[in-house]
């Protein structure tokens, strides 16, 4: 269902909590989102914007953390491989 | 004593003076001849005196012409890199350059909107003399129809091309032979993007800009450095690169595929078609061509058109093959085949 | 695209799909819940590559198609009326209620309007003070937050002129709908993602314990699809049945609570008709009371209530089982004859994210290339790559 984009937060436009919004930046393009559900976003981090709002930040560690799991995939097989 | 005055108290505005189309002017009298004179000749007339005969004379030495006519209807008017005007010259322009031909006369008719700002219609007409001067193409013949408000939006455009074919023309799409491959002269999606993003105010920033251009640089590119052994071209508009393959497809032997990591997108088309669920390959170019060229010359002609700025971009995206099941399929992830699908209807942001 | 990119990468994918081979002893039965994640599937030959280790069901979580056939009879109507602008997403401009399409709504000159975002309605509504706007607003719960907002930023504004034709459903009843058919085949769910980063999973404990079900929370990028796959049928394998989290970079344990509250305030759960399932208890949410002044149905006196979605049996379209799981889109008479996208007899195919549309996109052929669910579904029989699968 739900098509949810992950983009960078570029700056605030506003902190009003209802109106919250801020630039938020897809590969080329900007976009001025909704942050009343990510009030705590900064600057630099990236949110996943569904429906012209953001419904969450990404979570850089635990993105990193399934990433390095990947890794880890890929040195096991590599060593199963060799053996 | 008080002279009374007399004055002519017509509800019709008469007087040239007026800042917006009205019927009258698409009625062949003197509003007609005004909006002529004062609008569409200084533009488009080349200095030429004015010839009042119904049809253009044009010499040419070539035997073997091609035609083309298109018609334009995009709303809005003017977007992010394009017009309405550069459209319609470039669109029929690129038809004939894909055509084989090189392009030289074009006529331009239009139907205006009653109420249409006379600055936009003088704005949309410099747009026109520009992209026609760009191309290196004269805008021989010409004509004007007013509608009622609200039968047209705004003015719609039409432009037929006569250009003259250079040898070797391709083929067409039935000369495509399996292992041929497929050429894309640039970024695709651009110009659809642009105007979807405009047209639905969709708030993207920097607004993605159209590609229209001039493609008989690039047609000259291929026909130099692949010369016979390219089939087959296109401008790949309405539907983008999709539509394109599964006409060919269709007309011919072979089926398609694709490779998705060799498709050029650029970044501001990425970022809206991830946002809108939209697919570049089903999207419009209008200064982007596609092209079949047997294998053994696809590298020449991909070099040749590289080494051209304006196709910096150009890519091998494909190859042909034997006729399949699947007319378009395309390389992703696992090197396996997913069907590409062939465009239906209107683009609509996919929100869910 | 950072967070994108990285997991669609095709090595790390290959290693999953070359693990979850290795842990399969028999070909189990999943279902993801949501349209994205059916996308996302068919699009990378994700089904395939997995070599019949998994049959994957395409759960109902489309929002499109499931919303009734009369909603959208009543969005038409109200279209029609003059004065008034309907916007909506742009998928739900294509589906048919039993009298055409928003999109052909249009053509008649209705102004239907397609928008990015709820809130976007809103702006259209205070730029045309003079014009009634009606947002048709459709979605689970990972859209209700945006639709929500919209109400709440129409209110402090107030901005009178916006209303809302509510038709926001729970996936969560739907779920427990699935697993409650008697032929349910579903062994394990891949929960959505998006919808979770919203509500959070902790509902979903009771239902994987009381259903013996694995529940994965999964994300939308290849590489997310196949570590719920993996983590699905480990379980399987184990004979476990918990709830995991695979999507943490974007799912924290609760949910997020500010888009809850948002939510909280315009909304209350309510039993709704979904298309090609009845009423389902709880399955929706109308608006509190409160803001009663932007529910469209109320301003503009429609009286055919939510639960009385009479078009569950649409004669020549088995949607419902194709919705609930119980028929693949090929098994379907009517699939790639009768009922093709650009004609389609049911929702299904309608939605570029429905199940049939999808499966139409990416799996063209002939019914009985597609017929041997389980082992060979999806194989395509044209393909002389050599390339593995």
């Amino acid at each position: 269902m739900c098509l949810g984009v992950p983009g960078q937060v570029v700056h605030w436009v506003s902190h009003d909590p209802l109106f919250a919004a801020a630039e938020v930046e897809f590969a080329g393009v900007r976009r001025t989102c909704q942050m009343a559900c990510v009030p705590d976003a900064k600057v630099g981090d990236y949110v996943i914007v569904h429906a012209g709002i953001a419904i969450s930040r990404v979570d850089r560690d635990e993105a990193e953390k399934s990433l390095a799991e990947l890794q880890q995939l890929g040195l096991l097989d590599e060593l199963s491989n060799d053996a | 004593m008080t002279r009374p005055t007399w004055s002519l108290n017509c509800p019709v505005r008469i007087d040239a003076t007026a800042d917006r189309v009205v019927l009258a002017h698409g009625e062949g009298a003197r509003l007609s001849r005004q909006l002529l004179a004062g609008h569409i000749l200084p533009r488009l007339g080349g200095g030429a005196p004015i010839d009042w005969r119904d049809a253009a004379s044009v010499t040419t030495e070539q035997q073997r012409l091609a035609v083309t006519t298109d018609s334009f209807v995009v709303s809005p008017l003017f977007f992010p890199g394009g017009d309405i005007g550069s459209l319609s010259v470039h669109g029929t322009v690129n038809d004939l350059a894909v055509s084989g031909a090189r392009p030289r006369w074009i006529t331009l008719s239009m139907i205006l909107e009653e109420g249409l700002p006379l600055a936009v219609l003088d704005a949309v007409l410099d747009r026109v003399a520009w992209a026609a001067r760009e191309c290196d193409v004269l805008v021989v013949a010409g004509d004007t129809k007013v509608v009622p408000a609200g039968a047209a939006d705004g003015l719609f455009l039409n432009t037929t091309g006569i250009g003259e074919l250079i040898d070797p023309v391709p083929s067409g799409p039935t000369a495509i032979q399996p292992g041929d491959a497929l050429l894309v002269s640039g970024p695709i999606g651009r110009h659809g993007v642009a105007v979807l993003c405009a047209r639905e105010e969709f708030g993207f920033d920097p607004p993605p800009q159209t590609d229209a251009a001039p493609l008989f640089p690039a047609v000259e590119l291929l026909r130099a450095s692949a010369g016979t052994h390219v089939r087959t071209i296109r401008d790949a508009t309405r539907g983008g690169i999709s539509a394109v393959l599964h006409e060919w497809a269709a007309a011919s032997d072979v089926s398609f595929v694709l490779e998705e990591s060799q498709i050029p997108v650029t970044d501001d088309v990425r970022g809206a078609c991830e946002l809108l669920g939209l697919d570049p390959l089903q999207i419009a170019c209008e200064g982007t061509l596609a092209a079949a060229v047997s294998a053994d010359k696809a590298d020449a002609a991909i070099a040749a058109l590289r080494a051209d700025s304006r196709f910096a971009a150009a890519s091998i995206i494909g190859r042909a093959t034997e006729k399949r099941l699947t007319p378009v399929a395309i390389r992703r992830l696992f090197g396996s085949e997913q069907p590409v699908d062939e465009p239906t209807g209107a683009l609509l942001p996919r929100i869910c | 695209m950072k967070y994108v990119d990285e997991f669609r990468d095709p090595q790390a994918a290959q290693r999953l799909v070359e693990e979850i081979r290795r842990l399969a002893t028999r070909p189990w039965v999943l279902m993801e819940v949501c349209g994205g994640q059916t996308h996302g599937l068919l699009r990378y030959g994700i089904e395939e590559s997995l070599g019949g280790a998994v049959e994957l069901i395409h759960g109902p979580g489309c929002p499109v198609c499931v919303t009734p056939a009369e909603d959208i009879d009543q969005a038409c109507v109200l279209a029609s009326r003059p004065g008034i602008i309907l916007a909506s997403f742009g998928d739900m401009l294509r589906v048919p209620g039993h009298n055409g399409s928003l999109l052909e709504a249009r053509a008649r000159g209705a102004d239907v309007r397609p928008v990015y975002s709820p809130v976007d309605a809103v702006r259209i509504a205070q730029a045309q003070p003079d014009r009634e706007v009606v947002f048709f607003a459709v979605g689970f719960e990972t859209t209700t937050p945006a639709t929500a907002l919209a109400v709440l930023q129409a209110a402090e504004a107030g901005t009178d002129n916006f209303s809302l034709l509510d038709a926001h459903v729970r996936v969560l009843p739907a779920m427990e709908a699935v697993l409650a058919a008697p032929e349910n085949r579903v062994q394990g769910f891949l929960a959505a993602g998006h919808v979770c980063t919203v509500t959070g999973f902790e509902e979903y404990h009771e239902l994987a314990s009381r259903f013996g079900v694995p529940i994965v929370v999964t994300g939308f990028e290849p590489v997310d699809l196949l570590e719920g796959i993996r983590d699905c049928i480990r379980q399987l394998e184990a004979g476990t049945a918990t709830v995991t989290n695979h999507y943490a970079r974007s799912v924290r344990p609760g949910g997020n609570t500010a888009a809850q509250g948002i939510v909280n305030q315009v909304y209350e759960v309510a039993d709704v008709a979904w298309r090609g399932f009845g009423v389902i208890p709880a399955g929706g949410l109308r608006l509190r009371p409160k803001y009663q002044h932007y529910d469209a149905r109320h301003r503009y006196q429609i009286t055919a209530s939510r639960t009385s979605g009479s078009d569950t049996h649409i004669d020549e379209c088995p949607a419902a089982k194709v919705l609930a799981g119980r028929m693949k889109p090929p098994e379907c008479p009517q699939f790639g004859t009768a009922c093709t996208p650009t004609t389609p007899l049911g929702a299904p195919m309608v939605s570029s994210e429905g199940a049939c549309a999808a499966y139409f996109r990416y799996r063209p052929g002939t019914a009985e290339a597609h017929g041997t669910v389980g082992t060979e579904a999806g194989a395509q029989p044209e393909d002389r790559t050599g390339v593995k699968h």
